[in-house]
């Protein structure tokens, strides 16, 4: 079975992008890298996370405001916020 | 903003609008406040909608309301890679009026009940995040701050609905993180298709509809469920897991619903659907031990932030709006007896809950979350063997049927002990009872 991918999926909801605020950093990068065995890459449903040399790199574009992230990271290496009012995910049926 | 109101409904789910509207209806000057651009944007359900929650607000409910199928038929599969074995409960008496159960899309049904709520004098402000609880030098709630001009806007009382996250009441001490084994994640997708192949494929007339709950190895061995649930012209397919589950593997969540969604026993129901929309929620699903403190001095919590979810039953909107209109309720009695909003006074909002459904299925299935998550032989051994026994059974291949018996036994005893089966059926009846 070929999985599609998850974009194509997050392709299909509406967002109101709030360019240059990102609602959620990651602390620390250098703890990700040291030990963690993040379950940010595996458990976003949205795939936010994703690991570029080692790195890992997080963009919110196509966040659905779970909380799944913040949750599963043990180290408390998140800064979780809420999106500005009005911006982010905007769900059409949900 | 500086106005000062009676109180203050942060946000415009089930528990945030059954509050908002049971309050504005008794005359109390109510501020709602919802981040999302419209009620329902950021709200996610199945969604089944049980009525009598509704109804006890809104009686006539079912003349307005946007319903999607009123639910005829409950389907339970337990499931293994290829098959599944299960109990269907179909009747006509679920076809007669007043309707029990709906499907419902909750960005519709969100924006209706708010509607009601503005109807009935709540000011209703969208597009604004509250980011944090104003309080006294004691310590009182006394209004919260937003993201939108001045910020701040006061009150007698909060009434914390936003949510399974519930930022508010974590920023505010009010209630710990979530931990990964009390919540589950769910993900789903509507698939679009003329309504007249959901009645087809389902065998329902216009206005009826099937609820498909899922268990076994369509959760690849971990805590969780899948659902389906048929709405007039679409259906809802998803998956849910305990998120200490699916941190323990490398399966990520979309790639378990590819496989719920090709399943054998689900594919031929959703072929030629449209998908317009992929969502995903957390779900409190820790029970009974993990309610925390439901009020305290200026504020009291209702629907997911207070961790309201029976999550055996798979039930949660309406104990939302049940908490959300007892917080109300308790709220309109002090006012009107001229009582302080303080802790002493608000704690009779949990001795309504104590007393109601709420508290009482809620205390009753108390010990199940711990026994799932230290057995996980129900979400995969148990399936695999039921599965297997009904396919041996039922092929005819010359085997004796005494013959078959004794295979079926033999494989419940290599896979789980004697001393296993008899210790699961005691787990189970204990946690059920």
């Amino acid at each position: 079975m070929s999985v599609p991918k998850v974009e194509e999926k997050l392709f299909q909801n509406r967002y109101v992008i709030d360019a240059g605020h990102p609602h959620i950093r990651i602390v620390d990068p250098a703890r990700c890298r040291s030990g963690c065995r993040q379950p940010c890459l595996v458990c976003c449903p949205a795939g936010c996370y994703t690991l570029d040399a080692g790195e890992v790199v997080l963009i919110t574009d196509g966040c659905l405001e779970c909380g799944t992230c913040r949750v599963v990271c043990l180290a408390r290496n998140l800064e979780w916020k809420y999106p500005r009012g009005g911006y982010g995910i905007q769900f059409k049926f949900g | 903003m500086s106005e000062s109101f009676d109180a203050i409904v942060v946000g415009a789910g089930p528990a945030g609008n059954a509050a908002a509207y049971t309050l504005a209806q008794a005359g109390l000057a109510v501020l709602q406040i919802e981040r999302g651009e419209a009620p329902g944007a950021k709200n996610v359900q199945g969604a089944i909608l049980y009525a009598d929650a509704l109804e006890r607000l809104i009686p006539d409910f079912r003349e307005e309301a946007p319903l999607e199928r009123h639910i005829i038929e409950q389907r339970m599969w337990v499931m293994d890679d290829e098959s599944h074995i299960g109990t269907h409960f179909r009747s006509n008496d679920f076809s007669r009026p007043p309707h029990n159960r709906y499907t419902i899309i909750r960005a519709k049904f969100d924006k209706w009940f708010s509607k009601k709520v503005q109807e009935a004098g709540a000011l209703v402000i969208c597009e604004t995040t509250v980011t944090g609880l104003l309080r006294d030098g004691a310590g009182k709630v006394i209004g919260v701050q937003t993201d939108r001009g001045d910020g701040a806007v006061y009150a007698e009382v909060v009434v914390i609905a936003d949510g399974v996250n519930s930022l508010l009441a974590r920023k505010a001490g009010f209630r710990a993180e979530l931990a990964p084994k009390d919540v589950a994640l769910a993900v789903k997708e509507i698939h679009f298709m003329p309504k007249e192949a959901v009645e087809s494929r389902f065998n329902i007339r216009a206005g009826q509809g099937v609820v498909i709950e899922m268990m076994g190895k369509i959760t690849q061995g971990m805590m969780g469920t899948g659902f389906l649930y048929t709405n007039t012209d679409s259906i809802s397919i998803g998956v849910g897991v305990m998120l200490s589950d699916l941190m323990a593997q490398r399966l990520t969540p979309w790639e378990l619903l590819e496989q719920t969604k090709a399943h054998p026993s689900v594919q031929p129901l959703l072929e030629g659907g449209e998908m317009k929309e992929y969502a995903a929620h957390l779900i409190p699903e820790g029970g009974f031990h993990a309610i925390p403190r439901v009020f305290g001095d200026g504020w009291v919590i209702a629907g997911d932030s207070g961790m309201f979810v029976n999550a055996v039953h798979r039930e949660g909107s309406n104990l939302a709006m049940t908490t959300g209109r007892m917080a109300a309720e308790t709220i309109i009695d002090l006012a009107r007896a001229g009582l302080p909003m303080t802790a002493e006074h608000l704690a009779a909002y949990r001795r309504r809950l104590d007393d109601c459904f709420v508290i009482k299925d809620m205390k009753k299935y108390k010990d199940l979350p711990d026994i799932f998550h230290a057995n996980n032989q129900f979400f995969t051994t148990y399936p695999e063997l039921v599965n297997g026994a009904a396919r041996t059974m039922l092929t005819v291949d010359g085997v004796d049927k005494r013959s078959k018996e004794k295979e079926i036994f033999a494989c419940f005893r290599e896979r789980r002990s004697l001393f296993g089966l008899l210790g699961d059926a005691f787990k189970l009846w204990r946690a059920f009872r």
